[in-house]
């Protein structure tokens, strides 16, 4: 493991641990969707990803 | 005074507000992506090594969780900005060359394609003016869980697990822009520092993520 990967390394577990107290915080106080917004996401996730699909072909 | 023209100063001022808000942040954001794509060219041209390019990343984030919360309020936050979004920029230096060097294409193409998604995604929230707030869990459950996988791949080094997580980036960093310009229009962000800050870190994740899939899927190897 060359020192790029250690300095990556670093970089990833610092962000895991200060993302952690958020995220926790996050899951405990935001609002619930109903399942249309769900829905709704979903829909547009769909259409990115198909987006995706058609800039691979592209290439 | 009359209570309904009370209502409509109060909610004319506050349309008002939103407006200026989303106009500071598209005008701040415009100008960052403009001096990250200098600071990116600067790098690819300087053959910036990948030590110097994690170190670049490393004080920008440094700046982003420690400098960026205290000077956001202030004007001091638009030079911390500008240098947070440079630092990132450089960072991007030798992706850019290695991408570069195998098909050119595969980089304009993932810059359209981010600047097309993101463009389709901030004019759908704004337009529609849904509210995204309930995204915020599973938005950062889902960049927990994706962090902690690249973590993991670096010891397990999977090109297929690699590319999960690229493609996990890319729908995560789609929930993440409709939740911040969602926010913006509905007043639960209010300072335009830190949803610019917020919207670049989407698109440039999203615009990494996608040159890795448009690399790893390119025909011209």
């Amino acid at each position: 493991m060359d020192w790029i990967q250690i300095g990556s390394v670093v970089l990833l577990g610092a962000m895991l641990i200060f993302i952690f107290p958020r995220m926790r915080h996050a899951v405990k106080n935001a609002p619930k969707g109903s399942s249309k917004d769900w829905l709704n996401y979903l829909m547009i996730l769909v259409v990115v990803g198909l987006f995706i699909v058609f800039l691979v072909q592209m290439v | 005074m009359n209570p309904n023209y009370s209502v409509a100063t109060h909610s004319s001022s506050s349309t008002l507000a939103t407006n200026k808000l989303i106009r500071n942040t598209y005008t701040l954001l415009s100008m960052t992506l403009l001096f990250s794509a200098g600071a990116a060219t600067a790098g690819v041209m300087m053959n910036l090594s990948q030590g110097m390019a994690l170190g670049a990343t490393i004080a920008a984030i440094a700046m982003l969780w420690f400098v960026l919360p205290r000077t956001a309020n202030s004007a001091v936050g638009i030079p911390v900005i500008f240098g947070i979004t440079g630092l990132l920029g450089l960072g991007l230096g030798p992706v850019l060359n290695y991408y570069l060097s195998v098909n050119p294409n595969i980089v304009m193409t993932a810059l359209g394609g981010t600047g097309a998604i993101f463009l389709g995604l901030s004019a759908y929230a704004l337009t529609t003016r849904k509210d995204f707030s309930f995204l915020a869990g599973f938005l950062m459950v889902g960049m927990f869980v994706v962090i902690g996988a690249s973590l993991l791949n670096i010891f397990l080094n999977i090109p297929v697990m690699s590319l999960a997580v690229s493609a996990a980036v890319i729908m995560i960093m789609s929930g993440f822009i409709l939740y911040q310009t969602s926010a913006m229009v509905n007043g639960g962000e209010t300072n335009y520092i830190m949803a610019t800050a917020s919207l670049f870190l989407s698109i440039i994740n999203m615009f990494q993520a996608l040159l890795h899939i448009l690399g790893a899927f390119n025909s011209n190897d």
